[in-house]
């Protein structure tokens, strides 16, 4: 009879989260529908998905996981390029939009799924702050060596320069790739909020119902407590190196998706740096870490908020850290805690059924 | 043949023997008492038992399988599940999920199978759910299978590692002293337990314990160390008579 009920319970939750997305999809996309939406919203629908899976996948390694990274931006830097390089070379050859698309996102997600796991060899022999820091390095390096690099394809092969476009010496009919800091330009745009949206449900399915798995037990095992995890036989190396990659795939999704919004990519410290690997930690703190559904609403509203302050924009990053601030007291401070319990709606429903009861 | 033999087991720590020249034979289905002054290298012993330290000599066979120097998994794989000195739960998890994580090596499905819920996961899942249950009852702790394990109240947490240990299905049980921080009462009902443990799942028990007491009720043999030495080792009430014994425990 518990079993049920423990059951029950985390699927009603996951029910909620699921819910909580299609209703709110709906919503969107019926204004989309009939257009009472205004351009700057509309513009900024795709950029959501993507900051809602990174916030999702980034829970994975902060949350489930445990350890803190600093490079989620990277990985999605690999998943972007990676597959705008491929929909760039196959526009001609795969001419259904769609297949093109997902063949382009599974590559991303490939893509940075293994550079996951190659920086994850070395770098989850570290903890806490060290592994934050060279996760940090990881993201930095990504995202100079594709400013400084210039990568060209002819019939000879690949070209790469560290200097200009004309040093790649491309044939007449070559194609340059990646132009340095100028990055990729003629990416099809692909991304459309349904999609988007899609993706966002996979990203769900695959985290929510690792959680709920073997593997899921394993690694929250580990995050809880190692020592104790090994003692009963679960191999360390093998999970945290596997919740990392999962993540960092999940990071090439968003990757994926948000190139193929954008006309030209390029690797600035605004999109692929530091800044934007702490923002989508903000999300995940902000919402509560382990707390998927807060991630997504995290996201959510805290993309939306400077859009919507937009003369704020330059405060934006101060705007952050006052709401992580006031967010983190508001978590963790004893008297906040009691007055939330004293307040909570789970506890006045109880109350009032107790009341019922009595009578 | 014993289940567990140890011959000559020793490590040091810089200038320091821990422990040395540790013999010990335990037959299957015996309760063994490991006793000793503080700092006397029982829980180091236990440490070289189950892969944490590598021992600089000596050998370790289990079952008639040569142990010595594997690592902490492989061990377990083995046959040897322990508990820990200063508890050690996966406290953010429920009562029923730690002990799923002990049966994590006992009934297997892949991470693609959990990812999809193909008809595998949810047969294992069912199958996981109805033996952790099993397990938690033994320990009266089905009615807490939902609580989170750091929720529960000490003398639990102590049941619960027990039962994520067993979840692992050894062979040999090491408990790192099961009774510290409890009463009278809750000692007394350990010992009901751990009896019961070695009777239910006809196991061997080796286990650490200051309370004398509780070595004294349940201990077959003992093995007494100071300073990393065997002092004395045999039969219970002979041992614990033994005036050497004495004097390490009380002084002169």
């Amino acid at each position: 009879m518990n079993m049920i009920k423990s059951m029950s319970k985390t699927t009603k939750n996951n029910a909620i989260t699921y819910a909580m997305v299609i209703i709110a999809f709906a919503v969107v996309q019926t204004m989309v529908m009939t257009g009472n939406i205004t351009s700057l919203m509309n513009g900024l629908l795709v950029p959501l998905c993507t900051y809602v899976i990174l916030a999702i996948s980034l829970n994975l390694t902060v949350g489930i996981l445990g350890e803190l990274s600093l490079g989620h931006a990277g990985f999605m830097c690999v998943g972007a390029f990676s597959s705008s390089i491929f929909s760039q070379l196959t526009v001609d050859v795969i001419t259904t939009g769609w297949m093109r698309f997902s063949l382009a996102i599974i590559l991303g997600a490939i893509m940075a799924g293994l550079f996951g796991f190659l920086v994850g060899i070395p770098v989850l022999r570290l903890k806490g702050d060290y592994l934050a820091i060279v996760t940090l390095a990881f993201g930095e390096i990504v995202k100079n060596v594709i400013n400084a690099i210039y990568v060209g394809i002819d019939e000879a092969g690949v070209h790469f320069s560290l200097q200009d476009v004309t040093s790649l010496g491309l044939s007449e009919t070559g194609l340059v790739l990646i132009k340095g800091p100028r990055g990729i330009t003629g990416t099809p745009k692909d991304s459309t909020f349904v999609i988007g949206v899609i993706l966002i449900i996979i990203t769900l399915i695959v985290i929510l119902n690792l959680m709920n798995s073997r593997t899921g037990r394993a690694i929250m095992s580990i995050r809880d407590n190692r020592i104790a995890a090994e003692s009963v036989g679960i191999n360390i190396t093998k999970y945290k190196l596997l919740a990392f990659a999962i993540s960092a795939a999940l990071a090439g999704v968003a990757g994926a998706l948000y190139a193929h919004n954008l006309s030209t990519l390029t690797a600035l410290p605004k999109n692929f740096g530091y800044n934007m690997s702490i923002m989508i930690l903000v999300f995940v703190v902000l919402g509560g870490i382990g707390n998927i559904r807060g991630s997504i609403i995290a996201a959510v509203v805290l993309t939306l908020i400077p859009e919507l302050l937009r003369s704020l924009n330059d405060y934006r990053m101060l705007m952050y850290a006052i709401v992580l601030i006031v967010t983190m007291i508001c978590t963790w401070s004893p008297k906040i805690k009691e007055l939330r319990e004293r307040y909570s709606l789970q506890n006045w429903i109880q109350k009032k059924k107790h009341a019922k009861e009595v009578v | 043949m014993a289940l567990l033999e140890i011959n000559n087991l020793g490590i040091s720590f810089g200038g320091l023997r821990a422990v040395d020249a540790f013999n010990l034979k335990i037959e299957k289905g015996q309760l063994y008492g490991l006793i000793g002054p503080n700092g006397a290298g029982k829980t180091t012993a236990f440490n070289l038992l189950t892969g944490v330290y590598k021992p600089s000599q000596g050998r370790v066979l289990l079952d008639g399988e040569d142990i010595t120097g594997k690592s902490v998994i492989e061990i377990n794989r083995t046959g040897v599940a322990r508990t820990f000195q200063n508890i050690r739960l996966f406290h953010e998890l429920p009562v029923l999920d730690n002990v799923k994580v002990g049966l994590h090596n006992q009934m297997e499905y892949s991470t693609l199978a959990g990812i999809l819920r193909l008809p595998k996961y949810r047969k294992v899942e069912k199958e996981m759910n109805q033996k952790a249950m099993e397990l938690l009852k033994v320990f009266d702790l089905d009615g807490d299978a939902e609580t989170l394990a750091g929720n529960l109240p000490y003398g639990k947490q102590r049941k619960l590692e027990i039962a994520r240990a067993l979840a692992t299905n050894p062979k040999l049980l090491l408990l790192d002293e099961p009774a510290a921080g409890m009463n009278p009462n809750e000692t007394k009902e350990l010992m009901d337990t751990i009896r019961f443990i070695r009777d239910e799942f006809d196991m061997t028990i080796l286990l650490i314990e200051h309370d004398m007491k509780l070595v004294g009720g349940i201990c077959e043999e003992l093995t007494v160390l100071s300073f990393g030495q065997i002092l004395a080792q045999g039969e219970t009430s002979a041992v614990l008579k033994d005036p050497k014994v004495i004097t390490a425990y009380l002084g002169e």
